[in-house]
């Protein structure tokens, strides 16, 4: 592997290698650039994968000190986990279940669609669906999207069997979906072998994660470095205020400083603003490219929560894939329901551990019990709805706690809007007819867990003075600094994040390149 | 392909060690229920112990008692909730300040029963626990069980959860991923036939 020496000012540096980093590294080695890849967390690999919940769990996520506050239940329930978010080689791609989906025309201009709505931050996308086109096809060709470039779909679970035939009962249509999960081998990797451990990280290999699919093709190409364990701790930048280095904290805790000709932010979208926090200087008092005062404002974790029920057959719902199964037809916007946007209906399981911790955090008793005894007879599935941009929801540095290097902690503060409250609802209540329309005898309305889609806190704006970057995810600020993951989002839109975050690194990574020949940057 | 080892400690029966008893330490003895075939089919043995290393024998039966009623599962048999003592008393042997806790509310439990916790009526337990939510022993007891007691390879087998599918004959894609009969399947469109090949 090459290796680049600290004074080397001609890479470009990457921070965070899961679906946003992990991808522009591999597009930008592809195209000669010489990238340096830090990545706080450790390699692993399918082998070393485990089927278990706790036990990957503690492998794989993040969980070094955070704190939360707002009206949100995760604040009391997990007041230290305000997301389900992973540190390692591939970051969050190593958990998350592979449904990828395109966002709707109308979902980047929102702000024009849904009017004023008070309290809410909204603001429209500087881009549009036809300008992001053929770059989707590029990501979903990448990923191996089912039903995309003739990839056939995969096949239905038990899960899904009850899912599709409530869908039928309530008119709704359903099907497996658009999964980043090979249907049948392709690109090097095997198919799905249904072991139903998605969440865990995927000991085929067939779901697609950055750690075994961008970054060991980015490493083929001679120009990647990929620095495990390191923990960027600040951004730097020289008296122009163009960033020029970064400094972390290597495996062995020491100090080091990379010098960079550009530097990009892919930590996720908790971690991406507060780096920019912690980088304040003089030049740059509130934060590093925050003239616009919004680093860390507009947290978005789309409006979630999970419905299971319970029949008197058995289901075995943790059987398979974790989640191919959608239904789309709530996900348009469409007022009349008392709500602006929409939601997805996804399937999902949770294994016994997990159903505990997460069913209703907090409960005991009888109802909780009955609920677990019916564990084989469960079926399950997960509303993910747009969520309101609002500027009080927020990631911000913690006064006084600091982590294991230091630095102050990220405080990550949510409140629903009524929009939210209304949308969730709103699902919660076909769901539920849904799994009664096929003999439920009981249904459960879950909260929404620790965040798993993290969005917004760096906003895309076309004005410099409303947001954080532009529609390329270069800061307005700090024309050489980018921000290269979901904290671009400028709205949610109903669908799961990851397959825009990709699209957005790959057309990211052209314009860099551009921008690099032409010595703009 | 390997997994990394990574054992827990709830993860294996309750068994009385060939080390000496330490002073001052309890043992829970118990024989499974003659109901919990699913668990015998897994156990060494009938009959399981749970040595303890800090906790006294009557704390350690009061607390798998109140770990019943916390999270009640009529035929699940005693042998599961030892295990969740048995992570509590490891938390005592960390913490004495834990130590202390457990012990006293254990002897509270006594003192609201009006004697002995154990001799009461589960109803009647039912209401000195509903007083007790949010108390220090109910805090600890809960958030240890609701990981230890659903943690482990008696509770998989007791609820029907088929736990690791690596380590228990790979992926269901011929092990009943979509064996589902009481429904109709989905139309191809909708779920085509999965990919069997090499
Ligand atoms: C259980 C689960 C299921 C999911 N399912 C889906 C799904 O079906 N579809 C979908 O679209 N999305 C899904 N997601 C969300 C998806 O995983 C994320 O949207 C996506 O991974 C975000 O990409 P990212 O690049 O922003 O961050 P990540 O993938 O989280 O990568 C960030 C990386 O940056 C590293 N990092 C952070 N800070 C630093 C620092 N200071 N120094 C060095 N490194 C740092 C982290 O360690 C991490 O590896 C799921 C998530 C979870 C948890
Ligand atoms: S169900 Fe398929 S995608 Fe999920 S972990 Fe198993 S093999 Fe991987």
């Amino acid at each position: 592997m090459v290796t680049y020496a600290h004074q080397d000012d001609s890479v470009v540096v990457i921070i965070g290698s899961g679906a946003g980093g992990g991808t522009l590294a591999n597009e930008l080695c592809q195209k000669g650039i010489k990238v340096v890849l830090l990545e706080a967390g450790k390699r692993q690999s399918p082998a070393t994968f485990i089927n278990d919940e706790w036990a990957a769990f503690g492998q794989l996520s993040w969980t070094d000190k955070r704190t939360t506050s707002g009206s949100w239940r995760v604040a009391k329930d997990f007041p230290n986990l305000p997301a389900w978010i992973c540190k390692t080689v591939g970051g969050t791609t190593t958990h998350w279940a592979g449904a990828s989906l395109r966002f709707q025309e109308h979902e980047f201009h929102v702000k024009t669609l849904y009017g004023e709505m008070a309290g809410a931050n909204l603001l429209d996308w500087p881009l549009t669906l036809k300008e992001l086109e053929p770059y989707y096809a590029r990501a979903e060709d990448k990923m191996g999207v089912t039903r995309t470039h003739d990839i056939p779909g995969l096949p239905g679970n038990n899960n899904f069997k009850v899912f599709y035939n409530g869908a039928r009962k309530m008119g709704y249509g359903a099907s497996t979906g658009h999964m980043a999960i090979n249907s049948q081998p392709r690109a090097g990797r095997g198919s799905c072998q249904q072991y139903g451990f998605c969440f865990q990280g995927c000991k085929s290999g067939a779901k697609w994660s950055t750690l075994y699919t961008e970054i060991p093709a980015a490493e083929q190409t001679g120009k990647l470095e990929l620095r495990t364990e390191c923990h960027v701790a600040r951004i730097e930048h020289d008296a122009k205020g163009r960033a020029n280095a970064v400094v972390y904290f290597d495996k062995d805790g020491k100090s080091r400083r990379q010098k960079a000709q550009v530097v990009c932010v892919a930590g996720n979208s908790i971690e991406t603003p507060r780096l920019l926090l912690l980088s304040a200087s003089n030049l740059f008092p509130d934060g590093l490219a925050n003239s616009s005062g919004q680093v860390g404002k507009n947290y978005m974790r789309h409006t979630t929560g999970s419905v299971y029920a319970t029949f008197k057959e058995e289901v075995h719902m943790y059987r398979g894939t974790t989640m191919a199964g959608i239904i789309q037809d709530e996900a348009e916007h469409n007022p009349k329901r008392g709500f602006a946007g929409g939601y997805e209906f996804e399937t999902l399981s949770l294994g016994l551990p997990f159903m505990a911790a997460f069913l209703n955090p907090g409960g005991w008793g009888k109802d909780f019990g009955e609920a677990l005894d019916n564990y084989a007879h469960m079926a399950g599935l997960w509303i993910v709805g747009e969520d309101m941009p609002q500027e009080s929801n927020r990631v911000t540095l913690h006064a006084t706690e600091k982590d294991q290097w230091g630095l102050a902690v990220p405080n990550v503060h949510y409140d629903d809007h009524a929009n939210d409250i209304a949308l969730r609802q709103h699902a919660y209540k076909q769901a539920k007819a849904l799994y009664e329309s096929v003999g439920a005898k009981k249904v459960y309305e879950v909260p929404p867990y620790p965040s798993t889609h993290n969005l917004g806190t760096c906003r895309m704006s076309a004005k410099a003075r409303d947001g954080v970057c532009n529609k390329w995810g270069q800061t307005h600020d700090v024309p050489n600094l980018f921000i290269s993951d979901g904290s671009q989002y400028t709205t949610g839109a109903a669908e799961n994040p990851t397959l825009t975050i990709v699209t957005l690194a790959i057309r990211q990574a052209e314009y860099i390149a551009k921008q690099m020949t032409a010595r703009a940057l | 392909m390997t997994e990394q080892p990574i054992t827990f400690d709830a993860q294996d029966f309750p068994r009385r060690s060939r080390r000496a008893f330490l002073k001052n330490s309890g043992v829970l003895l118990g024989t499974l229920w003659a109901g919990s075939s699913a668990l015998m089919a897994l156990a060494p043995s009938r009959s399981w112990a749970l040595e303890m290393s800090t906790l006294d024998e009557a704390t350690g039966r009061n607390l798998l008692s109140f770990c019943r009623r916390i999270f009640p599962h009529d035929t699940l048999d005693d042998a599961v909730y030892a295990l969740v003592v048995k992570d509590l008393d490891a938390a005592a042997a960390k913490s004495a300040e834990v130590k202390q806790m457990l012990a006293d509310g254990s002897a509270a439990l006594d003192k609201a029963a009006g004697g002995a916790w154990l001799k009461l009526t589960p109803a009647a337990q039912d209401k000195i626990v509903a007083g007790l939510a949010g108390s220090p022993l109910f805090k600890k007891v809960h958030g240890t069980a609701v990981v230890s007691l659903y943690n482990n390879e008696l509770a998989f087998a007791h609820f029907g959860y088929e736990g690791n599918a690596f380590n228990h004959g790979g992926g269901y894609l011929l092990r009943g991923f979509n064996d589902l009969k009481w429904l109709p399947d989905p139309t191809p469109a909708a779920s085509p036939a999965p990919f069997t090949g090499a």
